[in-house]
């Protein structure tokens, strides 16, 4: 049985926005993401020159080397939009205050061995500032797209590199007093292991083709790190030796990266299968920067893993590569 | 067992501290000039960003929790206003050229500075402004989208909501925001901050966001009303980064109180005449009225205004140069706005028409200096003319001020009757304005506005028609080609409201849903 109440029905003139409709084959009923994000960016008779980089309209592709017939085929399969992000944040945010509450009710971080804790705040302190570079990274990525398909997810992108960012600092206030922040950040400016991972990251703040910093930030470095720190770090190597704590207090991360692996397959799938140009640009850029961060992540591996140092990134690499190959870049 | 440590609690200042400007560092591997190229060629000098004062100190985890409530309730508001045909219980059909008005002209700019703040959000050295504009960058593009999901019902069933880009990139009147938010976007972090954030969030924004939330209020207007309550505090804290902003700004260095000055004498007066548009739509668009132009220009703009700089005296600075200029206009703006949209009613994108007698005479009760004067004879030998089936309306192109972009239609100040009209020659061109303040921007950045992109001026250069146009083709008529290049549907977008189609569908839909 179905129960059908009855409302007065009027027959609309449209479905959705023209811009909307020029980019999903006419004019049909559109989702909130695509009338959010479809076409939205002003494209013409842009009236001055920024003054910050005259070289370029305000709005302009040639920003980056990459080229498409059509930007807005590069889409988030995720179809975030404000909302939707934000109200799904908001849930898994109840998750992780949940777990930053139930570990320190019943005093889990306290019963963490001395090791355990100490590897715990040694690897994972200082990356907060990694988290606070990708950040600075997905701005830039978000100031400086064409076409609002790239320019909403970047900024969401953004928000959630600071709240891990920001994540990573509550965890390091509640396992030591306040000053561990300071040692962390001694060991990101000084210390000899951190020492690639943030050249790499400052080398990555001069990159101007906004394509690369997405590719370098969101699928490169993240795509190397997170596999290696949340999965085998912290979710294996910790939790085996009785630091499962730790794997609550950032259980956010891991899920978080495999949201956000959706949207950057997605989009370098599409660029990639555009033209043979894009596709060996991409790879240029994949290797290059692959291989960068696999240099940057070797003593931060050598001080989370030890002697299986080798196997770990191994594993994580192969792992990468075959994502790569699988979005049609050669590496 | 007693496991419990004795740590140190940590204050909220000093917390939120760690969670933001204890994430940045000094860069070595790079000179910092090479990763903040942007902060140094405005000419502002901050000595120390340690003394910025973070704003509101909200962190990501509480930003969801409480952006995601508000989000909740706001969608199931819009679920149920489209459930229902919401858009049946507003006031009257000619509400809708407010909503049009708000669509095609304001929400585009929150679009823009999405990408303004972020801008800002990376490349201001200190971190914790940079967080506070980062917040104020997502948010926009959520009053962006939620304007957009609220409006999506609304362009389901009436005209001039359909084509927003394309309008935005292309209509006359639409170049007036574009080219004030593309002004604001192209100038440099510092600059789009006191643009932005002070002279619009700060000074401005209750003339501006809280007029057409409130005309949404009175006129039955569930979606947008739901929206603007739920933005109050989002723009709350925008407003508070403004006067943190521009307190930061003036009290790191004696040299930066000039160029703040010029960027506020700029934007005020940028700002005044983009709300021109406000004030039509205050007088002449709600078919019930919150409260006049005038009235609230007097309130938020005499009063509040004049107690903020009264407050920003003690660091030099001075009320903006066009105050006086932009306080007697009060008086004007609304009406000489809608006249100048009346008569141009065959090109603009939304419905206009002929107040009742009943509206004239509010309008004469809350004008007494100026309405009866000049404004009501107009409008009553205009709705004349139309009675005897000749509605006005103009077929020649205006003349456009080079930086607000307005026609030329404002009033000399202490001389309603005479057109303001302004020329400068800039190496050998002639450019027009309708202002000594316009005049004065161009004259202190005219290679910016040398750029300007003049719609009519476009049009007489043959820039304003589609691609397969020939404009030498016999039955070639120019104005319909223009309107095209707008993506207007020509008699349905456009022109007069009485008997437009917008008119009889609301009343017939909402007959349906009233009566058997």
């Amino acid at each position: 049985m179905s129960v059908e109440i009855k409302a007065v029905e009027i027959k609309p003139l449209r479905n959705t926005f023209t811009n909307v409709a020029e980019l999903i084959g006419g004019d049909k009923p559109a989702s909130r993401y695509q009338e959010a994000t479809l076409g939205t960016q002003a494209q013409t008779n842009m009236h001055y020159r920024p003054t910050w980089e005259p070289g370029f309209e305000l709005f302009d592709p040639r920003r980056s080397a990459i080229q498409m017939r059509e930007w807005y085929d590069l889409r988030d399969p995720r179809q975030l939009y404000y909302s939707s992000w934000t109200i799904q944040r908001a849930k898994e945010q109840e998750t992780q205050e949940a777990n930053f509450d139930f570990v320190e009710s019943r005093c889990l971080h306290l019963s963490l061995s001395p090791e355990v804790k100490k590897l715990a705040i040694d690897v994972l302190l200082p990356l907060r500032h990694a988290a606070w570079g990708a950040n600075m990274n997905n701005n830039e990525l978000c100031s400086r797209a064409y076409s609002e398909v790239l320019i909403s997810p970047a900024i969401m992108q953004a928000m959630d590199n600071l709240g891990i960012a920001q994540y990573l600092t509550r965890l390091g206030l509640m396992l030591e007093e306040p000053e561990i922040l300071d040692t962390a950040k001694a060991q990101w400016m000084n210390g000899a292991a951190w020492q690639p991972l943030r050249h790499l990251t400052e080398d990555s703040f001069v990159i101007r083709d906004f394509m690369e910093i997405f590719l370098v930030q969101n699928f490169v470095v993240d795509g190397l790190l997170y596999p290696l720190i949340y999965d085998r770090f912290v979710d294996d190597s910790l939790t085996s030796r009785g630091g499962s704590a730790v794997a609550m207090l950032t259980s956010f991360m891991p899920l978080w990266f495999t949201q956000s692996s959706k949207w950057v397959d997605g989009v370098l799938k599409v660029a990639a299968a555009e033209s043979d140009e894009n596709k060996a640009l991409l790879s240029q850029w994949t290797s290059h920067w692959r291989d960068r961060t696999i240099t940057a992540l070797t003593p931060i591996a050598t001080m989370a893993f030890g002697d299986q140092q080798e196997i770990m990134l191994n594993e994580v690499i192969e792992q990468f590569n075959a994502r790569a190959r699988k979005l049609g870049i050669d590496v | 067992m007693d496991m419990k440590a004795s740590k140190k609690k940590l204050g909220i200042k000093e917390r939120y501290a760690h969670m933001t400007r204890g994430l940045g560092w000094e860069p070595t591997y790079q000179p910092t000039e090479a990763v903040f190229p942007y902060d140094k060629y405005e000419g502002i000098k901050i000595h120390d960003w340690d003394k910025w004062v973070d704003p509101f100190r909200l962190t990501m985890d509480a930003y969801w929790k409480y952006q995601g409530e508000k989000d909740r309730k706001l969608y199931a508001v819009i679920e149920a206003f489209a459930q229902n045909n919401g858009h049946l219980n507003i006031t009257d059909a000619r509400y809708l050229s407010a909503i049009k008005l708000f669509w095609q002209g304001v929400s585009p700019l929150e679009n823009y500075v999405v990408q303004g703040f972020a801008r800002a959000g990376r490349h201001f050295r200190g971190e914790a402004s940079r967080v506070a504009c980062q917040m104020q960058a997502v948010d926009e593009l959520r009053h962006y989208q939620t304007q957009t999901h609220s409006i999506s019902n609304y362009n389901k069933y009436y005209n001039g909501f359909h084509s927003q880009r394309h309008m935005w990139d292309r209509v006359w009147y639409l170049s007036v925001p574009k080219s004030f938010g593309e002004d604001a976007l192209t100038s440099g972090p510092f600059e789009f901050l006191i643009a932005i954030s002070f002279s619009f969030e700060y000074v401005l924004t209750n003339l501006l966001f809280v007029p057409f939330m409130s005309g949404a209020a009175y006129n039955g207007d569930m979606s947008t009303v739901t929206f603007g309550f739920s933005a109050q505090s989002d723009e709350s804290r925008h407003m508070t980064l403004g006067i943190e902003a521009i307190k930061f700004l003036l009290e790191q260095d004696p040299a930066n109180v000039p160029i703040v000055q010029g960027w506020i004498d700029k934007w005020f007066w940028r700002g005044s005449k983009v709300l021109a548009l406000v004030g039509m739509m205050m007088d002449y668009m709600l078919p019930k009225r919150v409260m006049s132009w005038k009235e609230a220009w007097e309130i938020y703009a005499e009063e509040n205004g004049g107690a903020l700089f009264r407050d920003l005296a003690r660091y030099g600075i001075r009320p903006p140069k066009g105050w006086a200029d932009a306080c007697e206009a009060k008086n004007h703006i609304s009406h000489q706005v809608w006249l100048l949209f009346y008569e141009y009613g065959g090109a603009a994108a939304f419905h206009t028409w002929s107040p009742t007698n009943e509206e004239l005479d509010w309008l004469s009760a809350k004008y007494p200096e100026t309405f009866d004067k000049y404004y009501r004879p107009r409008l009553e030998f205009l709705r004349d003319k139309h009675a005897r089936g000749e509605r006005v309306y103009q077929g020649t192109l205006p003349t456009l001020c080079t930086t607000c972009q307005i026609p030329l239609c404002f009033t000399e100040p202490g001389d309603p009757t005479k057109i303001s009209h302004r020329e400068t020659v800039h190496k050998d061109e002639k450019y027009v304005f309708c202002s000594d303040h316009c005049q004065e921007i161009f004259g202190n950045e005219p290679e910016k506005f040398v750029q300007s992109w003049l719609p009519v001026n476009q049009i007489y250069q043959g820039n304003c028609f589609k691609p397969d146009v020939d404009p030498t083709a016999p039955d070639f008529d120019p104005l319909k080609a223009v309107l095209e290049y707008f993506n207007y549907n020509l008699g349905r977008d456009n022109g007069e409201f009485e008997g437009s189609e917008d008119q009889q569908n609301f009343a017939k839909w909402r007959g349906q849903a009233v009566n058997n």
